[in-house]
């Protein structure tokens, strides 16, 4: 049965110190971060740690450890701390990272991806304020530095801890290849061995070149369109947390929408078996690749039934289905009302993806950089391989407002920037982040540490206390909202929720 | 031999041949083409200036 969904998005960026010759990313991710937790120490990041207890990022979720699989490693002694709006900003694998509070729909994650940007935007500042005269650290959204290393945008959704794996594996796989028609994000040329600059000038997504495997543990070699790990951060008896690696980091709020709307309904569909035709793609991980590189749209994939299907007839499909679940099942497991804006903007945009997708340059990061780099091909007359157009690549997710070409295009925003302000420092109100954070205001000198699923609290005399929080859609400003303004205390509150 | 061809028409695809084949003969057309070029001038001032170096200096350690 499907449950409502609970969504985060965790972001990898992309960094670079600039004025000198010497580079060691974690040191500079590191000194980014703390620039930020020691600018904004009384406001959104009152430097209070992550806690390490739960985290077990080597379980699968097939239920075994393939021999000779890596597990993820825990980097637990560099800098990693937890922000008000219930967030978490910490070092990850020589990358400044920003995880979403848990939401309950895609325009939350809009909004709370956003505020991550504007929380890396004045990171970049306050580290220039630290940094000698002519040095700066600068931020990228986007997910490869074009010579073979990626680094990821990766969405996590609850789902029925009942809903067999096999069948998330079967219609997830069919949603994540073929959605790469609207959540890419562009990239010129290819980073796959032996790709050349004429067989591939441009593709839709920066992340399809690092697949290589269709279902696995790994995150960082050998990456596997479905990832198995079975970390649910929360009640493992009744909840999975599907862990999705496949995506791009968008600049675009319209593609962070679509990629994170759809995937919730399409995971709805198949934890109530509302998917009557099955799409099993006879090569999955090369029709990953072959859909990034057909700019056409129109190649049509083998499946194992042997027919054949394109990426945009498959999304039809899902949309389809998704329209019907929503009539009939209503939006409650797929995030309320947001859902009706789900539905119309992905039927919106496969209509124009199958009418001429330049009608989408003001909505589709892929199609925005693509009529980018064409004009200026046009202008200034040379071929894909030029350097100038790898420049203009990674400049379109350089972070710094003034250099940023994505803000230069135009495309449409979902979210205003009044709002996400807001949501650096506040966290979603229909969550557990709502309880996390707005502890995390008010007395952060009584918070140990916290992670997604507990808070330590110390208030003085008694042992510390551990807050278990095993349900993400409890500890809401509906459930708790008047324990905050009745509470004077962090002992006051431990007191009243013993009770 | 293909190189000309490659560096005019290196990804091809209808629709955007659709476009270049009919071009909008109005002021709309001339008001986008003028905003088109306005963007490239601004994009042309803030794009690293020394697009190679910068490309090769932009290395990032593999992540996730």
């Amino acid at each position: 049965m499907a449950i409502p969904k609970t969504i985060g998005v965790e972001t990898e960026y992309g960094i670079l110190l600039r004025g000198t010759e010497e580079s060691n990313p974690i040191a500079a991710s590191s000194l980014l971060i703390n620039a930020y937790l020691n600018a904004e120490r009384d406001g959104p990041a009152p430097r209070v740690g992550w806690d390490f207890e739960d985290e077990s990022p080597g379980m699968d979720q097939r239920g075994f450890a393939p021999l000779g699989s890596m597990p993820p490693e825990v980097e637990t002694h560099l800098v990693n701390a937890v922000l008000t709006n219930g967030a978490r900003y910490y070092v990850d694998h020589a990358h400044p990272e920003i995880s979403t509070p848990e939401c309950t729909n895609a325009r939350d994650i809009v909004l709370f991806d956003r505020a991550a940007e504007l929380i890396a935007i004045r990171s970049m500042e306050a580290a220039d304020h630290v940094l000698p005269a002519g040095q700066n650290l600068v931020v990228y959204k986007n997910n490869s530095d074009g010579k073979g290393n990626s680094y990821g945008c990766h969405e996590n959704y609850l789902v029925d801890r009942a809903t067999p794996f096999s069948r998330i594996v079967t219609h997830a796989t069919a949603h994540f290849i073929t959605r790469q028609i609207f959540t890419g994000s562009g990239k010129v040329g290819s980073e796959a061995p032996g790709i050349t600059s004429e067989e591939v000038p441009f593709q839709l997504t920066q992340r399809a070149d690092f697949f290589e495997e269709e279902v696995g543990l790994e995150t960082t070699l050998k990456r596997p369109i479905i990832n198995t790990r079975d970390e649910p951060h929360a009640d493992a008896q009744k909840y999975r947390r599907l862990h999705v690696i496949v995506g791009d980091a968008n600049m675009s709020q319209v593609s962070t929408f679509l990629k994170v709307g759809t995937t919730a309904i399409v995971l709805a569909l198949i934890e109530d078996d509302f998917l009557p035709r099955e799409h099993i793609f006879a090569a999955p991980v090369q029709a990953m690749r072959e859909v990034s590189y057909d700019l056409t749209l129109a190649k049509p994939y083998e499946l194992a039934s042997g027919a054949s299907i394109t990426a945009i007839q498959v999304q039809w499909d899902l949309l389809e289905q998704g329209k019907k679940y929503v009539e009939e099942r209503g939006t409650e497991n797929v995030g309320g009302d947001v859902a009706h804006e789900v539905l119309r903007r992905w039927e919106d945009v496969l209509t124009a993806l199958e009418d001429d997708p330049m009608q989408l340059a003001t909505q589709l990061d892929w199609v925005a950089k693509y009529r980018l780099m064409q004009s200026f091909r046009d202008r200034h007359d040379i071929a894909w391989d030029d350097a100038r157009l790898a420049a203009l690549d990674i400049q379109y997710h350089d972070l710094r407002p003034a250099r940023c070409l994505f803000n230069k295009l135009g495309v449409e925003a979902i979210v205003d920037d009044s709002e996400a302000i807001e949501a650096m420092l506040s966290p979603p109100t229909d969550t557990r982040a709502y309880f996390r954070g707005e502890c995390l205001k008010r007395w952060p000198e009584q918070i140990v540490a916290a992670n997604w699923d507990s808070m330590v609290f110390d208030v003085g005399d008694e042992p510390l206390r551990r807050v278990p929080m095993m349900e993400p859609t409890r500890g809401t400003r509906e459930h708790v909202g008047n324990l905050f303004t009745e509470c004077d205390s962090a002992a006051d509150l431990l007191e009243r929720l013993g009770n | 031999m293909a190189e000309r061809e490659q560096k005019k028409r290196p990804a091809p695809r209808e629709s955007e041949e659709k476009i270049e084949a009919t071009p909008v003969a109005s002021e709309e057309g001339e008001k986008l083409k003028s905003e088109l070029d306005d963007l490239l001038d601004e994009i042309d001032e803030v794009l690293e200036t020394n697009a190679e170096d910068f490309v090769k200096s932009y290395i990032q350690k593999g992540g996730q």
